[in-house]
Formats: structure tokens, sequence, C-alpha cells
């Protein structure tokens, strides 16, 4: 077995994300490398809520339609996803509540009621008991399933784990799922990523208000604020937050905040402020489908051309699109050193399929990140927040600093960041912070800023989180990939060089502008056509390697 | 310290007469003697919005940030947790606090953070020549309210003790050592300390005969009442008629603060590698 696909579907409210976090940690026990996908809706109880969980031989960042198992607690799940099933699929169901009529599948019903009621287990446990059937009818060992369940749920574990083993002992063996021998990976989001690669390069302070899809990086690091010595705030609204990030830049400390389009729309303000005053701001910005309240837990790229363009007047920004999880650990650490290092706003632009799917996490592939020291001011004669400099970075100095006076200001100011209105003053300062971002792209020139994979005379153009079906469906049809992940300062030379060979260039993005092809035309790649998709749902590998087939790619 | 030593090379704009030069001079009279009594001058850091009151941090040789309109707030609460050693001392206008930025002033004092906030209440917009205010009367004839304005105006006092603020006070910018010792005692406060200075725009909203007339200090109150600060605070309501106008200090009470009860954790301590190598652990 390579490739292993399963469905786990229910109403919002019985675990569903769990019972696939929990399928996927068992996969990857066995050894495989996994992805998952969860889709859900924006409702507390009720609807219908799947995770999409794939296994797999190789590194995968892609979900399939088609799938090996089907894990249904509702009959819903059976009614909407029915025809993913191939020949070869099982179901597994709750015999109580699903009736399986005319399914070419073989089937496995668990009396998930009854075994909770002998147990006397809470209704939520119902997942854990099904997880112990679907375990005993694809073959992995009672033991395995104990070892997870233990390590991963270790709230009410006795309890939990006699109905896993009930789950387990009612279902019979269907097929059989081979351990792989090599160990797993760390299994995370990418917000998890983001969080570790931000924490690893130093980040001491993280404040956001709730918003989906970045909310579950705000809990993250709410939970981890203690080991890492990080100070977690959760202010009145955005606006605040952004502000707020900025009076912790200007004392030192290295603080990143996170938010969703709309909360974003609040911070522009604070992020101009932040291009005037030179202050190191970093924002994790997950997109959702948009515009406005749009489709609030599912996925888009539509805010591109928004992030490279926010806030009032024209400074220098770092924008970076990781496409999987390495790269959002890694990247993630570049944006924060260089927003320190030059004094300016990052981004770290995911979305949704990032933000929320599950990887598998390698990092030795993902590569060492080192916190970087900002230009600091050493003693000497009387301190100026804004000196010029050819790159123009000027050092920094925190309060307090006997003697001194550390001054920012969001007006036109001189290097004492003192307000002038002066015009010889306005231009020098609009070329200094010009300046820095031109050094800040002299800089990048050491980074892969664009990932090439595969070859072929079609390459396919791509950011953010389609990198995975990009590479898969590369592969499968024998085109060469191209990944854009750093956006500001845009790589146009890099790219260029990357196009090197490619005759025909087809741009995949999940928006329907085609933001992606737009910026690479403003520097002369023209595509010559366009995959778009915006109906909130990522990329599966069968979506595109089917729209792909259409335009004889 | 000479408080004169704390002047910048800014060349001063404020129209002649305007209120706002006896905030200035106050608060450098008290910032110097504070440094003199061991509170290092350094160790100040002052926040202003936008508006004519922003510029006080230029005149002042002192750590700053010009923040932007209505956010004076939220910038020190984060210097101020980044650093709650840091004296830090936001100076807005009423615009400013109370219609732009009014969410951060509600909630600094809900946290009860030590932070000071010096209201230039002049209860017009000075900068942008001349519209009505939350603090303006009722019927305030501005440029964006030709036949008079129609909504009541804010009682910013009242707000802030309905909010959990733990030091409220007023002063005017006619008395200049009222104001001193106001500045000083909100200074030397632990917790959301709020100075309400009616500050008068003479170009625009020129109230120094009225209040010249109405203001008096109040003397011998009971600081720690909630109630007799509430009856004060009300006896006046920034409206149109006669009623006196009390100064002076209403309101101070000991309250924890948010910078001391917030998780405060040893920044450079961590072993982040091991740290991060335990997250991945307990996540494989």
């Amino acid at each position: 077995m390579q490739d292993f696909s399963t469905l786990v579907g229910g109403t919002a409210g019985e675990g569903i994300n769990e019972a696939g976090v929990a399928i996927g940690r068992l996969f990857n026990r066995l050894g495989y490398r996994i992805f998952m996908y969860y889709d859900y809706q924006s409702l507390i109880r009720g609807g219908h809520n799947f995770s999409l969980v794939r296994a797999s031989e190789h590194k995968i960042g892609v979900h399939l339609d088609k799938v090996d198992a089907i894990v249904a607690l509702n009959q819903e799940t059976l009614k909407l996803h029915k025809k993913r099933l191939k020949e070869s699929s099982i179901v597994i169901y709750d015999s109580e509540k699903v009736k399986v009529e005319e399914l070419k599948a073989r089937a496995c019903g668990l009396p998930l009621s009854t075994v909770l009621n002998d147990e006397k287990a809470p209704a939520i446990m119902r997942n854990t008991c099904i997880i112990g059937g679907f375990c005993k009818a694809t073959g992995i060992s009672w033991p395995i399933l104990e070892e997870v369940l233990r390590k991963h749920i270790p709230k009410e574990a006795d309890l939990n784990l006699k109905v896993a083993r009930r789950g387990y002992n009612a279902a019979e063996e269907i097929i059989k799922i081979d351990a792989l021998d090599r160990p797993g990976f760390p299994v995370l989001t990418g917000n998890q990523a983001i969080g570790l690669g931000l924490l690893k390069a130093g980040l001491e302070a993280y404040v956001a208000y709730p918003m989906t899809p970045s909310t579950s990086l705000l809990h993250f690091m709410a939970g981890y604020a203690a080991e890492f010595g990080l100070k977690v705030v959760h202010p009145e609204n955005e606006i605040a937050v952004m502000l707020m990030s900025l009076g912790l830049a200007y004392s030192g400390v290295k603080t990143a905040v996170g938010t969703s389009g709309g909360g974003f729309c609040l911070m522009n303000e604070g992020l101009s402020l932040a291009g005037m005053a030179e202050l190191p701001a970093v924002i994790v910005l997950g997109q959702r489908t948009g515009p406005s309240t749009g489709l609030p837990t599912y996925t888009g790229q539509s805010e591109l051309h928004y992030v490279l363009s926010a806030g009032q007047g024209e400074f220098p920004r770092f924008v970076v699109a990781p496409g999987d999880a390495e790269e959002a650990y890694s990247w993630s650490g570049v944006a924060l050193n260089m927003a320190w290092k030059y004094q300016l706003p990052s981004f770290i632009l995911s979305d949704k399929t990032l933000s929320e799917s599950l990887y598998s996490f390698d990092l030795a592939a993902a590569g060492e990140r080192r916190e970087e020291e900002p230009l600091l001011w050493e003693e000497g004669e009387g301190y100026r927040r804004y000196s010029y400099a050819e790159t123009g970075v000027s050092p920094l100095a925190y309060p307090p600093r006997k003697g001194e006076a550390v001054k920012v200001n969001s007006y036109g100011h001189d290097q004492m960041g003192i307000t002038t209105e002066d015009p010889e003053i306005t231009k020098e300062m609009a070329d200094k912070r010009l300046a820095k971002g031109q050094s800040l792209a002299r800089e990048l020139e050491g980074y892969e800023t664009v990932k090439v994979y595969g070859q072929g005379s079609t390459a396919l153009l791509c950011w953010g989180s389609n990198k995975g079906v990009c590479i898969e469906a590369g592969k499968d049809l024998g085109l060469k990939v191209v990944q854009v992940v750093v956006l500001s300062p845009f790589p146009a030379g890099k790219l260029g060089e990357a196009m090197r060979g490619a005759e025909r260039l087809i741009d995949v993005e999940c928006n329907s502008t085609a933001q992606l092809a737009k910026l690479a035309g403003l520097y002369g790649l023209q595509a010559d056509d366009l995959v778009l998709k915006y109906d909130g749902r990522p990329f599966s590998l069968e979506d595109l390697e089917e729209e792909l087939g259409r335009r004889d790619a | 310290m000479n408080p004169k030593d704390l002047e910048s090379y800014a060349r001063n704009t404020w129209c002649p007469g305007c209120g706002n030069f006896s905030i200035l001079n106050a608060m450098r009279t008290v910032l110097a003697q504070l440094h003199e009594e061991g509170c290092p001058i350094e160790n100040f850091v002052l926040v202003s919005g936008i508006g004519c009151h922003a510029k006080i941090v230029d005149y002042l040789k002192v750590n700053s940030f010009y923040s932007i309109h209505g956010r004076t707030l939220p910038v020190a609460m984060g210097i101020k947790l980044a650093n709650p050693d840091l004296k830090v001392i936001c100076f807005s206008g009423d615009g400013d606090s109370l219609a732009e930025g009014l969410d951060h002033l509600i909630f600094a004092a809900k946290r009860n953070i030590d932070i000071t906030l010096i209201l230039h209440d002049n209860r017009v917009y000075g900068l942008t020549a001349g519209q009505f205010t939350p603090t303006s009367p009722q019927g305030f004839k501005g440029k964006s309210t030709p036949l008079g304005s129609k909504e009541l105006p804010m009682n910013p006092p009242e707000l802030m003790l309905a909010s959990g603020a733990t030091f409220i006070a007023r002063g005017y910018t006619h008395g200049i050592e009222t104001l001193q010792k106001l500045f000083r005692e909100a200074i030397l406060h632990k917790g959301f300390s709020f100075v309400d200075v009616l500050q008068v725009c003479v170009s625009f909203f020129n109230l120094y005969e009225s209040y010249n007339r109405r203001v008096f200090e109040v003397k011998g109150n009971d600081t720690s009442s909630f109630e007799e600060a509430q009856k004060i605070i009300r006896s006046w309501s920034y409206d149109n008629s006669e009623a006196a106008i009390p100064l002076g200090k209403f309101y101070q009470v000991d309250a924890p603060t948010f910078d001391q009860v917030f998780p405060g954790y040893e920044i450079k301590a961590v072993d982040r590698d091991a740290q991060i190598k335990k997250v991945l652990e307990d996540l494989t």
C-alpha cells in the first residue's frame, strides 16, 4: 500500500477534527507521511464536518477526492461522500445511526451508542469507539492504537481506551495496512509550524484577536507561553493588536500579530505607521474566502495584491507565502529576522488550507533558522533614531538609555525623530525607506525565494498552499513547477531564471483574478493559461489534473 | 535638572495663548522634579496621538512615540507590557481618545494598566479648524455642524469612573500649580490615572472667560469613595449650564494593575531549541 485516504464525517461537535487527527497520527506512527484537510462550517453544533486524511509513503501536501475508507458517524456522511468510494474501499459506520444499502464497498457497522451506554462514556467518545473499529478493519494493531491514544488523548485515557477496545473487538479485519519500517514525523498544522518558526527565531510576544483561520495560532501561542517566556495578549480589537505590537517593538520586544483579511483591514493604519516610524512588525495573515465575512472557515488566495499595497503611502515590506509546514517553519523565522534587520513590516501570508491542514513535518528538511540580531546602537555621540546610512538602516536603541531620547514618529520627521515638513528631509527620509527595501532585496538574493520542481516544457506557476497539489500534478503529468515563495520584494530575476526552458506557463491560484499572474506580468512574464479555483475549497489532486487535462497540459 | 534642560530644538507652533503651553510647562517641571527625586528621565516614555496636543512630544527631549489619531493607549500599553519599569505618559485630545479611540480608553481603565493619560480637553477639533468633539456642548456651531450639534456631550471622568480607572482628576490650564500637583500625583499613582485638563483653544473655542468664572477646587473630599466621586463628577456635565466646575482629584483607589498581574516570564532565559524539540516530540 502506497497511498491510503480516509474520510471521517459527522456533525459539528462530534470531534471530527480530533478523529481525523488521531487517524493521521496512527498512520504517522506506522511510518507514513500524512496530509489532512479539515472541512467545517462556521457553527458550533450541527452542520456537516469532515476530515480527509491521506497517508502516503512520500511527502504529500494535498488530499485526494477518492478515498479508501469512510468512517461515518452519521447518515449524511455516507450520502454526501458515497461517490468518493472505490471498489476496494471500506466503510466503518455507526450501525445504530447509519443504514448502508446498495453499497459496493465492504462495510463494518459498530453499535456505538450501546457501547457508550454500557461503558457510561460521554457521547463525544463515539469517535474513539469508531476509531477502534477502524483500526481493526484496517489491520492496525491494538498496541499501536493504545500507544497513540494514550499519548495524544490523555484526558480520561482509561475510559477512552475501554471504548476504543470495544470498537476494536466489535469489528473485523477487512484489509491490512502495512507498517513502514521507519519512524514517524511530528504531525502539525501550518499554524503550529508558523508559531514554532517564530519562536525559534526569537519571538517574545504574540498579540492577536481571534479570527479564523488564525485563531488556532493564538491558542497555540497562549498554550506554550510559559514554556517559551512569551507574552501573549488578546486586546480589544485588531486596531489595538497592531498598535500594541508597535509599542512592544519600540521597546525592543520581538512581536508578531495574527489575523485574517477582515482583521487586517483594521490593522492598516498601524501598518502604515510601522512603515513610517520604521518599526519592525510581523503579521501572520491567514486568508479565507472573501470579500467581507465571506466563507469564514474556507480557503482563498485573494489577499495578495491587498497585502502588497496595504497602508497609505509608500514603504518597503517583506511578504512570504509558505507552501507547507517546513516552509512555514523556516520562512516565519526569516520573516521575523527581516522585520528586525530592516525595521519594516513582514508578512507571513498563509491561507486556511495551510494554516489548518495537518502535515508530516520534517525538521531536517525545513532547515535550521537562527535568530539574527538587529543593528543596535553602540554608545557614542547623541542617539538619533533615524540617522542616515547607506543601507537605510539606522541603529536601534530601546529606552531607557541614559542621557538619550529615543523618539519615533508617525509624522514626517528628521533624523532625531522630531516632526518636520521640510521638503529636502521629506525626500531624504523617503529615500532612506526605499534604501531599506533595496538592502532587503540584496539580502534575499541569498535565499531560495523561487523554487523549481521537476522539468518540462510546460510550467505551472503557483504560490502558497498550492505548492503540494502542483508538485504532485507536475510529477504525474511531466510538468515543471515554479513556486514563488517571496512575493515582496518580488524576485523577478530568479523567476525569470526559473522559467528558462519552459515554453508554456499555466498559472494555478485559488482566486478569481489570477493575482500572481498579474504580478508576474508586471515583470514581463505572461501566463498562457489560468487554472483558478475560488469556491472556497482547496484543489484536490484530481481537481487540478482534470483541469490541466482539459488544457492539454 | 532644570526644566529648561528638557526643551528640544523643535520650533513651537501652538497659537499664542493656547492652553497647551500650560500643560507643557507643568509636565516639564514635574518630569524634572521626579528626575531629581530619583526617577530618572530616561525611564519616561511619552506617547501622543494626533492633533494640536500631540506636538508636545516634539517639544520635550524625552523618549517618545508620536503615534496616530486615537491610538495613544494601545501603543502605550505595548510599551508598558514590554518593560513595566518604564513610566508611560499619554497625551491625548478629546477627539483623539473620546471619538477615534474610545474603545482603547475604556479598555485601559478596565485593565487598570499603570499608565497616565493627560486629556487635552479643548472640546473642539483645533488642527482640522473647528468641528465639534464628544465633549462640545450641545448646540456647538462648528464647521461640520453649522446649525449646532444635536448631541449631548460626554462626561469623560464619569466614563472613567464607570470603566475602572483608579485615579481620576480634572485640571484647568489657568492654574499651573494645581496642574503640576495633579500631574505629579497621577504619574506616581499605581494604576490607570486619568487627568481631564480643560485646555482652552483660543482660536476655535475660547472658554477662558466662562471657565474663569465657574471653576473651583474641591477640597476635603473622600477620594476613596466611588459615590462621592460620582457626585462631584456629575455636578457638571460639560453642558451649557452655568454650573460650577470642580477641579482637583476626584477619585483614587488601590487595585491590582494589569502590568503587574500579566503573566511575566523571564524572556531571555528560555532554551528555545530544547523547548521546540519537546513540542515536536509531543506532536509526533
